[in-house]
């Protein structure tokens, strides 16, 4: 299975698979299974974008210019202006600091949680288990999405808000995939053995059971960021994310929906290509993983 | 299968109580007092107090539960603070558009699913299979509005052969009806029928390598027959559960995607709730679509009970 490049000599390869093939390295996964670099490469630019929006964008997002006002696509304006004469190119590369954050501190408020919840009830068993699982199937008996927007109508629109509800609705993906795998791996011998030395409980779940944890987690991570990025975009859409004159993908889509009926395609465009890219790079990576990692799907 | 059915009900129950409490905690989430939230700029103490004793905020937090409990034993879901219409009676009047926007949806996806998901199986690791799974993916990364002001771009605008939006009722006009459900229908069902495909082309190689099959075709069955007569059926067991699950992803796209094509919809009603701050109905909306989506999933373990004889739950 060495397909390693021509340059190598003899001893320079051999050298090569006994330090770094033995504990498969990130380098051979990605290497091995080149959709993974896809979707990496693709969510990589899209945040090299977001980050660098202040010195890369060629104008500034939310100066208004009423003279240039729904200009379409051209030389000064790559992707056109707005109705307030802002520029669309500028906006969309300003909007992914809105959506990628987001989504980030989204799914790692569902991670912690959920995680938390899913290691507890995995490992307490018993009543606890049965406490934390109900809450969690209540949370899980509401469409996801629809919980996030009553959350968010509830507590008042705004960033803030939109990262809380998206992470609560995230809850139960990780407390169920935790709690199953903490349940599967906590009657394995090594456990056993382990528990039996005297590893206090949480020398076992830190040292044991979260490595085994890992792969799992990572595909899930990815594929719901995904969600995050389709969620925050649907509520900064209905107007409950970042208030105005942020430049928010969704709520650029929501001004511009107005406009399609004079014909000015592109305010809705640029920012749905972009929201449409960045959830595909989550969505492509996540599959690549789940392909990669998940040993049921290998061969 | 009844004793099945009673323990899942049973099940069901203390969810459905976590449930009811989520809901009526919803109104006590919003930061301050709601009557303030609600009346925002016409507030007078005493329309503030109105509101509170309409919607029985002066009494303490348990018994407000009590009562809210009590009224919803009772199919009172309350009155809109918008136009006192009883909330049953707003969401009932704007249900029948929702229900055959997601009909529609759900058809959408299947007749795409279902046949594209069996062909990608079989010609596995071909081309066209490639082209099904790049399909599946855009089709989950693609949100629902998006789409829809997409299709309104290309369908409504450049070749204008559909109507951008608004709705006719089936009663009044069955063509302008049918002409402007099309693109809500394809901007809502997309997401499914890309996740339906996906499950029936896995579904569907791993029944293509049952033995089964094999011996099907020893006999001299021809492919078509054994993919029609023997492998479709098994394959589609899985695709029920999926089915089910769709219920929830065309509850919450029915929001947006009567939003985008103005379809007088309870997604639309939901929305336009939310802004002017009528907490009743928006509570009555997410209630229903949690008890929509749990009778639902119920319903997808019993047909799939049903469907499996393998399948046993006592």
């Amino acid at each position: 299975m060495s397909t390693a490049a021509p340059s190598y000599t003899a001893s320079e390869e051999q050298v090569l698979s006994v330090e770094e093939r033995a504990p498969r390295g990130w380098r051979d996964l990605v290497l091995d299974h080149p959709r993974i670099l896809v979707g990496l490469v693709l969510l990589i630019v899209l945040t090299l974008v977001a980050l660098l929006a202040p010195w890369i964008a060629p104008h500034n997002p939310i100066a208004v210019d009423a003279d240039n006002a729904r200009l379409p696509p051209g030389a000064g304006h790559l992707f056109g202006t707005d109705e307030l004469g802002r520029d669309v190119l500028s906006r969309v590369m300003w909007g992914g600091r809105i959506s990628l954050p987001v989504a980030f501190v989204a799914v790692g408020v569902g991670l912690t949680i959920g995680g938390l919840i899913g290691l507890a009830a995995g490992y307490r068993g018993r009543t606890t288990d049965l406490l934390l699982m109900r809450f969690v199937d209540a949370i899980l008996a509401f469409p996801a999405l629809i919980l996030a927007i009553a959350l968010v109508a509830a507590l008042g629109p705004s960033l803030r808000n939109a990262m809380i509800a998206i992470g609560v609705v995230q809850i139960p993906v990780y407390a169920r995939l935790t709690r199953a795998q903490v349940l599967q791996i906590k009657s394995l011998d090594f456990v056993t053995a382990a528990r039996a030395l005297g590893a206090s409980p949480v020398r076992i779940i830190a040292r044991h059971m979260l490595p085994n944890l890992l792969n799992p987690l990572i595909v899930q991570l990815s594929l719901s960021a995904a969600f995050a990025m389709l969620a925050e975009a649907t509520l900064s859409f209905l107007g409950l994310s970042a208030p105005p004159p942020t430049p928010d993908w969704g709520f650029m889509i929501n001004t511009g929906q107005s406009f399609l009926v004079n014909g000015d395609w592109w305010m809705t465009v640029g920012p749905g290509a972009a929201i449409c890219l960045a959830v595909f790079g989550f969505n492509w990576l996540g599959d690549a993983l789940r392909d990669a990692l998940d040993p049921r799907l290998r061969g | 299968m009844v004793e099945y059915l009673i323990r899942r009900l049973g099940l069901m129950v203390p969810t459905a109580l976590l449930v009811t409490m989520g809901v009526f905690a919803l109104i006590h989430l919003t930061p301050g007092d709601p009557a303030t939230v609600i009346l925002a700029e016409s507030y007078t103490p005493e329309a503030a107090a109105a509101i509170d004793r309409d919607l029985g905020l002066d009494k303490p937090l348990p018994q407000q539960y009590l009562l809210y409990m009590g009224r919803l034993l009772h199919g009172d879901l309350g009155h809109s603070v918008r136009n006192k219409l009883p909330v049953t009676q707003a969401i009932g009047e704007r249900l029948p558009a929702t229900i055959e926007l997601g009909i529609a949806a759900l058809l959408w996806s299947l007749l795409v699913a279902i046949p594209l998901g069996t062909l990608a199986a079989l010609r596995r690791g071909r081309a066209l299979d490639f082209v099904a799974s790049g399909l599946t993916v855009a089709g989950i990364s693609v949100p629902n509005f998006v789409l829809g002001i997409l299709l309104i771009l290309f369908f409504g605008l450049l070749l204008r052969v559909l109507p951008v939006g608004g709705f006719a009722a089936l009663t009044d006009s069955v063509p302008d009806n049918l002409s402007r459900l099309v693109m809500p229908a394809i901007a809502l069902g997309t997401f499914g029928a890309a996740t339906n495909m996906r499950f029936t082309r896995s579904s569907m190689i791993e029944v293509l390598n049952q033995d089964y099959i094999r011996t099907a075709r020893a006999k001299g069955a021809g492919w078509w027959r054994v993919v029609n007569r023997h492998a479709l059926k098994n394959a589609l067991i899985p695709v029920v559960t999926i089915v089910g699950l769709q219920v929830g992803a065309i509850l919450e796209g029915a929001l947006v995607t009567e939003t985008v094509f103005s379809w007088p919809g309870v997604g639309k009603l939901a929305v336009e709730s939310i802004f002017s701050k009528d907490f009743p109905v928006v509570q009555g909306i997410v209630l229903m679509a949690a008890l929509a989506f749990m009778f639902a999933n119920l319903l997808v373990d019993l047909v799939y009970a049903w469907l499996d004889p393998r399948i046993s739950y006592s």
